[in-house]
C-alpha cells in the first residue's frame, strides 16, 4: 500500500475521532464556560450514554436502524435527566463553590461508574450500526456508518452554534456566563439556565457516546479516556469558545490517530498529557481563547 | 491558649500510647488492618500539609506515595539494597518530584492547579506502565522476605514480622504526628494557614507567597513519599496502582472525613474510611459506590468533618 491510501484511512479515521472528541468536549466547555464548574463526571455521563444506549437497542427487535433511532433520541435525554437532578440535588446546594463541586463530581463520577458496573456489568458489548453499507473510495472501501458519524457531528455542532448565537435561549445562556449577577439582575433564572446547560452539557457527551457504539462496544470504564481527551481540547482550544472546541478537537483526533500509528499508545498519552499540563501552566488562555481558566 | 497547648499535647499522646496499647489487645484481622491505616494516615497526613493548611487543592498527590513506593522498592527488587538506603532513596524521589511539580504547578491557582496536579500524576501513572519491564505495572513487584530486613543497632530484624510491622508503623506514625503538630504550631505553620486565607494580604505583608507555598508541597510530597517506602517495605508490595487517580482521591476523602486543616483529622478519616469500605464489602462487593456517597454526603452536609466539627463546637484548642 502506498502513501496516499494509508494517509487517507489515517485522515478519516482521525476525522471520526475528532468528530466525537468535539461533541464530547463541547459540552464539557458549555459547563465550565457557563458555571465555572470543573465536571470531573464528564466521562460518565458518555459512559451512561453508551450503556444506555445498548440497553435501549437492545429492546427493540427487527431492524437494528430502529433500536439505533430509539436510542439516538432517547438515551441522550435520560442522562440529561440525571444530570440535571445531580445539579438540583447536589451542585446547586452547593453554591457551585470551585473546589467542592470538583469533590461533588468525583463522588458522582465513582457512583455512575459503579451502577454501571453493577446492573450492566464488566462485559463489553457492541450496538449494531443502523446501517452498514461501505462506500466506495479510490482506493478502498470505507464504512459508510463512519462517515454518518462525522456528518451528524458536524451538523449537532452546526446546532449548538445556531442555539448559542441565534436563538434567546443562547442569549440568556451568553448573558449568565458574562455575568452571573448582573443576568440575575435582569431577572434571568440563573439557576434553571444552570440546571439546563448542565443537562445539555451531559447530553452532548451521551450523544456522542451513543454515535461511537456501533464502532466501539459500550463498556464501564469507557469515560475515562474521553475525559482526559476532552480536557485536553478543551484546555488547547480554550475554555468557552466553541470555535476553539473544534479546532483542537481536530487538532487531536488527527494527530492522535498518526502520533498511535508511530508510538505506543501509553508513551503517545504520557507525552500528550504532559504537554497540555504544560500548555495550562505556561498558556493558561490556551492557544486558542483570549481568556482561560487563570483569569476566571 | 497555654493550657490549650498542654491538653492537646497530652491528647496527642495519649493517642500514640493508646495505639500502642491496642498492639497487644487487637485480633490478628484488626491488628493488620490498623498497621495499615496508620501507613496511610501519614499518607493523609502529609496530603493535609497541602490542602488542609495550605489550602492547595492537589488531585495528583497519588505520584508522590507512588515515587516512595517505588523509589525504595525498585532498589530493593533490581539493585538488592538494603531497606534504609532504599527509604532514603524512596524520601528523595518524593522530595525531588514535588518540588518539580511545584515548581510548574503553582504557577497556577484554583481550578487549574487541580488539573494540572492531576495530569502530572496521570503522566506519572502512565511512566510506570511504559516501563512496564522494571516494574511489571499493574501487576507490581513482590519484594521477598529476605529482602526486608532492618538493620537495627545488634540485630537485623524482619519486616515481614506482623509484630515488628505494627511497631515501625506506629513509630512513623508518631513521628509523623508530632512533625505535623510541631508544624502547625509554628510561624511557617502559621504563615502557610493565612496563605490559605488571604493569599494577597500576606503577599502585601512581605512574605514570599510562592517559596512559602513550594516549601508546603515539598514537605507533604516528603512525608506522603515517606509513606510510600513505608509501604513497599513493611506491605512488600509496589503496584501501578498506587500512582492511579483513585490514590490521589481517597487522601481527600480521609482528609475530608477526618477534618482538613486538623492535626488529628487525617488518622480518623482514614480509619473510619477503612472500617465502613471492609463493612460494606462484606455486604457488598459496590464499595465504589460508598465512596462516591461519602464523598457527596461529607461535601453537603459535613464539610469541616468529623474533627474540625468536634473543634467548631467544642474544643477550641484542638490543633
Amino acid at each position: 500500500m502506498g502513501f496516499g491510501p494509508y494517509f487517507l484511512l489515517a485522515t478519516l479515521e482521525g476525522l471520526v475521532m475528532a468528530a466525537v472528541l468535539a461533541l464530547t468536549a463541547l459540552g464539557l466547555s458549555l459547563v465550565f464556560g457557563v458555571m465555572r464548574v470543573v465536571n470531573v463526571a464528564h466521562g460518565e455521563f458518555y459512559m451512561l450514554g453508551a450503556v444506555l444506549a445498548w440497553w435501549f437497542a437492545s429492546l427493540v427487535s427487527g431492524h437494528p436502524a430502529l433500536g439505533f433511532l430509539l436510542a439516538l433520541i432517547l438515551s441522550p435525554l435520560v442522562v440529561a435527566g440525571v444530570a440535571f437532578l445531580a445539579d438540583r440535588l447536589v451542585l446547586q446546594r452547593l453554591n457551585y463553590e470551585p473546589e467542592a463541586t470538583i469533590v461533588a463530581t468525583i463522588g458522582l463520577l465513582y457512583i455512575i461508574q459503579q451502577l454501571a458496573l453493577t446492573f450492566y456489568g464488566p462485559e463489553a458489548r457492541p450496538v449494531q450500526a443502523p446501517f452498514d453499507w461501505r462506500m466506495q473510495l479510490p482506493w478502498f472501501g470505507y464504512s459508510a456508518y463512519k462517515l454518518f458519524v462525522i456528518a451528524a457531528s458536524v451538523a449537532i455542532l452546526l446546532g449548538t452554534w445556531f442555539l448559542l448565537r441565534r436563538t434567546s435561549i443562547g442569549l440568556v445562556m451568553r448573558a449568565t456566563q458574562a455575568d452571573r449577577e448582573m443576568a440575575q439582575a435582569f431577572a434571568i433564572p440563573v439557576s434553571k439556565v444552570y440546571a439546563g446547560v448542565f443537562a445539555l452539557g451531559a447530553g452532548l457527551a451521551a450523544l456522542a457516546a451513543v454515535l461511537i457504539v456501533p464502532i466501539k462496544q459500550a463498556h464501564y470504564l469507557m469515560g475515562q479516556d474521553p475525559l482526559l481527551l476532552s480536557f485536553i481540547v478543551v484546555i488547547i482550544g480554550g475554555l468557552g469558545s466553541l470555535r476553539g472546541t473544534v479546532v483542537a478537537a481536530l487538532l487531536i483526533g488527527l494527530s492522535d490517530g498518526i502520533i498511535s500509528m508511530f508510538f505506543s499508545p501509553t508513551l503517545a498519552k504520557m507525552l500528550a498529557t504532559l504537554l497540555v499540563a504544560l500548555v495550562l501552566v505556561f498558556r493558561p488562555q490556551g492557544l486558542f481563547g483570549p481568556a482561560g481558566m487563570a483569569a476566571r | 491558649m497555654k493550657g490549650g497547648e498542654h491538653r492537646a499535647i497530652w491528647l496527642h499522646a495519649a493517642l500514640v500510647a493508646g495505639l500502642a496499647g491496642l498492639h497487644f489487645v487487637l485480633p490478628d484481622y484488626h491488628h493488620g488492618i490498623f498497621a495499615r491505616v496508620m501507613v496511610l494516615a501519614v499518607f493523609a497526613m502529609g496530603y493535609n500539609i497541602a490542602f488542609g493548611y495550605t489550602g492547595l487543592l492537589s488531585l495528583g498527590h497519588a505520584m508522590f506515595f507512588a515515587a516512595g513506593l517505588y523509589g525504595a522498592a525498585l532498589p530493593i527488587y533490581h539493585l538488592g539494597w538494603s531497606v534504609w538506603p532504599s527509604l532514603g532513596m524512596g524520601l528523595l524521589a518524593g522530595l525531588v518530584l514535588a518540588v518539580i511539580v511545584g515548581c510548574l504547578a503553582l504557577r497556577t491557582v484554583g481550578v487549574a492547579f487541580m488539573i494540572v496536579t492531576l495530569m502530572f500524576s496521570q503522566v506519572f501513572y502512565l511512566t510506570t506502565l511504559y516501563f512496564t519491564t522494571y516494574t511489571r505495572g499493574e501487576e507490581g513487584l513482590v519484594l521477598p522476605q529476605a529482602a526486608r530486613m532492618l538493620a537495627l543497632p545488634g540485630q537485623n530484624v524482619s519486616l515481614a514480622n506482623a509484630d515488628m510491622r505494627y511497631w515501625v508503623a506506629l513509630i512513623l506514625f508518631g513521628v509523623t504526628l508530632a512533625f505535623s503538630f510541631a508544624l502547625v504550631r509554628s510561624r511557617f505553620g502559621r504563615s502557610l494557614v493565612a496563605i490559605r486565607e488571604n493569599e494577597e494580604r500576606m503577599r502585601m505583608l512581605g512574605y514570599d507567597v510562592f517559596a512559602s507555598k513550594l516549601a508546603a508541597m515539598a514537605i507533604s510530597g516528603v512525608v506522603s513519599a515517606a509513606a510510600g517506602s513505608a509501604y513497599a517495605v513493611l506491605f512488600g508490595y509496589a503496584g501501578s496502582g498506587f500512582a492511579s487517580i483513585q490514590y490521589s482521591i481517597l487522601p481527600l476523602l480521609w482528609v475530608l472525613l477526618g477534618g482538613a486543616a486538623t492535626v488529628l483529622g487525617p488518622f480518623i478519616g482514614t480509619l473510619i474510611m477503612f472500617y465502613l469500605i471492609d463493612v460494606a464489602s462484606s455486604y457488598t462487593t459496590a464499595h465504589m459506590l460508598v465512596v462516591g456517597v461519602a464523598l457527596i454526603l461529607l461535601i453537603l452536609y459535613f464539610p469541616k468533618g468529623i474533627v474540625g466539627t468536634i473543634r467548631a463546637k467544642w474544643l477550641r484548642w484542638l490543633p
